[in-house]
């Protein structure tokens, strides 16, 4: 690690001891739990001739259609999911899906966690049967965002901000991600490419350009592998100048930079492991599942320590005040619950794959580094070398280290979109495919299927990382 | 008798009858037909400050308070007040922060909610004070994109018309 820049302001906040990170996992996590099968609508702007509850409908058909042994009469009861009650106006949009999919009199309840509602639906299954609730749970969600202008549904995301201190500014996500990827340029890039630089802001505006060309590379990546996922609403080729002369929507993140809004349903079946060898002969084993939190407001964010993965050392981060606004504490402590249920020790070798959370480009690489796929400070190279990218896809661009823990093979959040309440569990599908190796079959092309994968984690996020789930998921068969 | 809505196949056209005549018809590509009306949805929420209010009646008066806990072991001082120390759960109390401070880190907005683009562009800034543990996210005024960098003296001014609102208080450049 490089020393700390030397120009840090006077004023920066003094390093407080915070929290402590929790220290203990409980030893047991309930019965074993499987992915039986799942179901995605293809994400799009707009379905005006499909509401909530038929997108729902399609999905789950598509899921049932997977096991014939599955019928809806073998489902114990349901977790429903979608984000926001505004983009519905219709409360108790969860009630439909569930007398719709004719699920009554079953057990349901609504999951709602921001940006994380979909991961958080996963696992509240998860929860339901490793807990011996119930044997086969359905968990179904949707976001149906077209329903309003994009700026108004801009509105409706950032009333998921503190409406005393942070909305009335601006009511705009972007530009809470954009403070946080600048302070993480500054951490990191400004020094590590630009130390030799004498005027300050000069250094800072280079390191920031330095950056956004880096986080380019990100959305080329997610942008072009979706071209092989049917699903996905905005895949396409594009070069690094592209996305650079894309709109600026809040410096210095530029519009093919964002995930875009969406409308969409995704369901997930899990079951318990008799019911798993009953349903199918390839099931996915649901190996570790873990949470974290982060204060509302960003301005709350602690100047502290970094809780340390089992492959990191305290000295690796001596000087670095955590998480402050540069990265997701949330995202930390979620790796460090589920990795440690996974029984995972280094990430990038016990994980073939993730399917992340990058609303933006700027979230995926401070991502890389909450889940240890790097350290902290080292994102931009971890991009720059290809670590994340898919062997055998050209960029248009070298990606040397290609292959080594491909994230977002799907396309994510920023090719694929983001209906809030089905992205994580489309997150769910995704992976469970990719583990099964029926990408072929359900993508109609074999391009994105990885070889051989045995673990994949999927990796859901709420705004300014207030909130993040982490599942790990690992082929139940031979 | 009302005549059918006009018939289109893309959800922009969609929206632009809706903003019309407040009816139309969207035929996708197999075909099918879905009647989409425009639903106006608008509210006036009674909403407290509480504990929050010092705050906002302190920017009307043209002082920036923040907290501190008030236990003394802790003493943790918040930017952005909170009337419980988030550290140690102890009552806070209101103190008057420094007017001046330096960029944490900002940016410009092109974009945001629907309610401001007409102020855009505008600058976001969280602002750092010397002695205080937490920042503090306000609009930045007098300056452009180019000027700013982390670190940069920043001081605060007030609306001399507040509307209790936390836009009652932004930064400037310091001279």
């Amino acid at each position: 690690m490089p020393a700390r820049p030397k120009a840090r302001s006077k004023g920066t906040p003094a390093r407080r001891p915070t929290a402590r990170p929790r220290s203990v996992t409980p030893p047991s996590k309930g019965r074993r739990v499987y992915m039986v099968t799942g179901g995605v609508t293809k994400f799009a702007k707009a379905h005006p001739s499909m509401d909530f509850r038929l997108m729902v409908k399609r999905a789950y058909d598509y899921a049932l259609k997977d096991i014939p042994e599955l019928t809806a009469d073998r489902i114990d009861g349901t977790r429903i999911s979608y984000f926001s009650d505004h983009f519905t106006r219709q409360l108790k949009a969860a009630s439909m899906v569930q007398d719709y999919l004719g699920m009554n009199p079953k057990g349901s309840v609504r999951i709602e966690w921001g940006g994380a509602t979909g991961g958080e639906c996963f696992q509240a299954a998860y929860e339901a049967v490793a807990s011996g609730r119930m044997d086969v749970c359905l968990a179904a969600g949707f976001e149906t965002m077209s329903r309003v202008a994009t700026w108004k549904g801009n509105e409706f995301i950032a009333l998921a901000s503190d409406t005393n201190f942070d909305f009335p500014l601006g009511g705009f996500y972007t530009g809470y991600y954009a403070l946080m990827v600048i302070r993480h340029i500054y951490e990191y890039l400004r020094l590590q490419k630009f130390a030799h630089v004498k005027d300050e802001r000069e250094a800072q505006r280079l390191a920031i350009a330095e950056g956004s060309r880096i986080m380019s590379l990100v959305s080329v990546k997610n942008h072009r592998n979706a071209l092989h996922n049917p699903y996905a609403q905005y895949p396409k080729r594009l070069t690094v100048e592209d996305v650079l002369r894309s709109e600026m929507i809040s410096y210095p993140l530029t519009r093919e930079q964002i995930c875009t809004m969406s409308d969409g349903a995704a369901v997930v079946v899990m079951c318990d492991e008799e019911r798993a060898k009953e349903f199918t002969d390839r099931p996915v084993r649901v190996i570790g599942v873990g949470t974290g939190t982060d204060t509302m407001r960003l301005a709350d964010r602690p100047f502290g320590k970094v809780p340390l993965l089992p492959h990191e050392k305290a000295k690796d981060y001596e000087d670095l005040p955590y998480p402050g606004v540069h990265s997701f504490r949330a995202g930390r402590a979620a790796g460090i619950e589920a990795y440690r249920h996974a029984g995972i020790t280094n990430p990038n070798r016990d994980l073939d794959f993730i399917e992340l959370h990058d609303a933006y480009a700027s979230s995926e690489i401070q991502t890389y580094e909450d889940l240890g796929l790097c350290r902290y400070g080292e994102g931009y190279g971890f991009t720059e070398r290809g670590d994340p990218f898919l062997k055998g896809i050209d960029y248009g661009f070298p990606t040397p280290n290609a292959g080594a823990i491909p994230v977002n093979p799907s396309g994510g959040l920023i090719a694929c979109g983001h209906p809030v309440g089905a992205t994580g569990l489309m997150q769910g599908v995704f992976a469970f495919w990719q583990l099964q190796g029926t990408i072929a079959k359900h993508f109609g092309d074999p391009a994105l299927q990885l070889k051989d994968p045995k673990r994949g984690a999927i990796h859901s996020h709420a705004g300014t990382g207030s909130a993040v789930t982490v599942s790990i998921l690992e082929r139940g068969f031979r | 008798m009302r005549a059918r809505p006009p018939t289109y196949s893309k959800f922009r056209e969609v929206q632009a009858e809706l903003e019309r005549s407040g009816a139309a018809i969207y035929r996708d590509t197999d075909g099918v037909e879905s009647l989409v009306i425009k639903f106006p949805y608008q509210i006036n929420y009674i909403h407290s400050y509480a504990e929050d209010s010092p705050f906002f009646l302190g920017l009307a008066e043209g002082k920036l308070r923040g907290s501190k806990c008030r236990r003394v072991k802790c003493g943790f001082v918040f930017a952005t007040p909170r009337s419980h120390c988030m550290v140690c759960g102890s009552p806070t109390e209101w103190i008057d922060l420094p007017t001046k401070g330096r960029l944490h880190s900002w940016t410009t907005c092109h974009f945001g909610s629907e309610a401001f683009l007409k102020e855009t562009p505008y600058n976001l800034a969280l602002v750092e004070f010397a002695g205080v543990g937490s920042v503090l996210l306000a609009r930045l005024k007098d300056c452009v994109e180019s000027d700013l960098y982390v670190g940069m003296p920043v001081e605060a001014r007030f609306d001399p018309n507040p509307k209790y609102s936390i836009t009652d208080v932004w930064f400037v450049p310091s001279k």
